[in-house]
């Protein structure tokens, strides 16, 4: 579904299903993620929202007995191909889950360890980039007296930006947000929110929510999903205010979901 | 009211037990300590026997126990952990790992005897390693390796998804992301189940009885391949062969004492490695 000519496409589906062994998660799915925007996918719980989101950075690989169809354009580039290069992928695509996931290291390690992986091994290149990461994160003033201690210490809200900063350190071009202020008070969302807003001027972001308000708040376009399949995909003050089709418009007035 | 008084009832029978526990663990290092403290003096420590083992000390035995429990660690660690890591993360199809796991079960309940005449079959004949620290340390490592196993695989379970997959989305390998994150967050656990193991190794006599341990043995072994005195072997010893029980009793009671201590000293040791990793990493 593509509804906007003008905009560079970062990432174009093509009648995409997806399966776990017989469960049929995503139906005859295509979209137009475009460049530098923020795109909202919003839906029931179990509609496939998530599943979708893993396919752009090749998560569901890891799940047993699954498989996928279609065509994904990543650059013009059919990640879903066998042999496709599973890490360059994810370096290229980042992903904040929905639970806060530091690992039980160091603030500074937390951050670092992405470059390490990739074989970065110039220290002062890392303590910049440590730097720099938590600053784009909005996490720099609040840490940086304490860069060598546990990243468990941190409240929800710093820990959810902390995984920001993680992925922002290997320099993605896309990131994905699955439900990222679900298990955090309203300041904290606000915080990541506000981040978000940021973060869209130099990346492109896709976020899963199931918050509508924020879908409205932080996007640019907004896709609904039901059952495994794209309803309805528009710009997000279009789809808030005239809605298409009859499922959106009962979704967006809380009669399910 | 009722509620009231099956928790005091429940109560006063968990104290009961952990009284009854403690009393026994008491009496055992009381009776050992009364009847083995008067052996052990600086020459008991530190000299080799004489005298067919009436006088002198029990040296050799402490080095040998020793190096039997660090080789047999040494050994034991490396393959549990890669067994482990192979089981849990690596998934291979349920058929192998019902195989595998099955096959670590039965290991744990081999009498320690059974490992004993194993280890003089394949170790000491077929390798041709002889009756030494090396045969006896292979031996050990088979009798902890289950328990090896069976801790490492338990704290690899425990490490959670959520973290994994934060290191595979940043682009980690998966060996990446078990060698510098799944193992640190799991080693704590690990050593646990080392820690565990030491005692078993530090004790056992049945697997280095036909493998590592001699009766008697005037120098300290210089090679992996010589053969040994051992704590465990020379209490043994001293119990039922030798001229001269009355005094042998007593030295054995002191050998004992020193094979707890032997055991809390690598213990302590391990436990404070745990505890600085530990500190480190996670907290
Ligand atoms: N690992 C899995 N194995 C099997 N089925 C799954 C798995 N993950 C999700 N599903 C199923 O796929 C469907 C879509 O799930 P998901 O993408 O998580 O939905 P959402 O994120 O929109 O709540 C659901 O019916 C869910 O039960
Ligand atoms: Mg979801």
């Amino acid at each position: 579904m593509s509804i906007n000519n003008e905009e560079k496409i970062k990432i174009k589906a093509d009648n995409i299903n997806f399966y776990y062994g017989q469960s049929h998660a995503i139906k005859n799915l295509s979209i137009d993620i475009y460049d530098k925007k923020v795109t909202a996918f919003i839906g029931p719980s179990g509609c496939g929202k998530s599943t979708f989101l893993r396919m752009l950075n090749k998560m569901n690989d890891l799940v047993p007995n699954t498989r996928a169809e279609g065509t994904l354009l990543f650059d013009g580039q059919d990640i879903l191909e066998k042999n496709t290069d599973v890490v360059s992928i994810r370096k290229k695509v980042g992903m904040v889950f929905q639970k806060p996931n530091p690992f039980p290291k160091t603030i500074f390690q937390n951050i670092a360890y992405g470059l390490e992986v990739n074989g970065v091994k110039d220290k002062d290149f890392i303590r910049k980039r440590v730097e720099d990461s938590l600053r784009k994160a909005a996490l720099w003033e609040e840490v940086k007296t304490r860069l060598h201690t546990s990243a468990l210490m941190l409240s929800g809200g710093q820990q959810q930006r902390l995984c920001i900063a993680r992925c922002l350190a290997v320099e993605p071009q896309v990131i994905l947000f699955d439900e990222p202020c679900a298990s955090l008070d309203p300041i904290s969302t606000n915080k990541i929110e506000e981040l978000i807003l940021e973060l869209k001027k130099f990346y492109t972001i896709v976020i899963v929510t199931h918050n509508m308000q924020q879908a409205a708040r932080v996007s640019d376009y907004t896709a609904f999903m039901y059952l495994g399949e794209l309803i309805e995909f528009d710009k997000t003050a279009t789809m808030f205010t005239v809605p298409k089709q009859p499922k959106t418009e009962e979704y967006l007035s809380g009669k399910f979901g | 009211m009722k509620n009231k008084i099956s928790q005091f009832l429940g109560f006063s029978i968990i104290t009961i037990c952990i009284i009854i526990t403690l009393f026994f663990l008491a009496s055992i290092i009381y009776l050992i300590a009364a009847k083995g403290l008067s052996a052990i003096s600086w020459e008991f420590l530190t000299s080799i026997p004489r005298k067919s083992m009436t006088e002198g000390g029990v040296a050799p035995a402490i080095i040998g126990t020793f190096y039997l429990v660090v080789g047999s660690i040494l050994i034991a660690l490396p393959l549990g952990i890669a067994c482990a890591i192979y089981i849990n993360e690596y998934s291979p199809t349920g058929y192998m790992v019902n195989i595998i796991r099955m096959s670590i079960n039965n290991l744990a309940g081999v009498p320690s005897v059974v490992f004993g005449l194993f280890g003089l079959a394949v170790f000491v004949n077929f390798f041709g390693f002889g009756v030494s620290i090396l045969s006896g340390s292979l031996t050990l490592a088979m009798l902890i390796l289950p328990s090896i196993i069976s801790a490492s695989q338990e704290s690899l379970m425990a490490v959670p998804y959520s973290i994994r997959e934060a290191s595979l989305a940043l682009g980690a390998t998966q060996w990446q992301t078990i060698r510098k994150i799944v193992l640190p967050t799991a080693l704590p656990g690990i050593m646990t189940g080392v820690i565990l193991s030491i005692g078993r190794a530090a004790g056992e006599t049945a697997p280095i009885l036909f493998t590592a341990a001699t009766f008697y043995r005037r120098s300290y072994p210089k090679s992996p391949l010589d053969e040994t005195m051992a704590l465990p072997y020379h209490i043994y010893a001293l119990m039922t062969e030798g001229t001269h029980p009355d005094k042998q009793v007593a030295i054995a009671y002191g050998c004992s004492l020193i094979l707890l201590a032997v055991v809390l000293l690598i213990s302590a040791f391990a436990i404070i490695l745990r505890n600085k990793y530990r500190s480190t990493y996670v907290n």
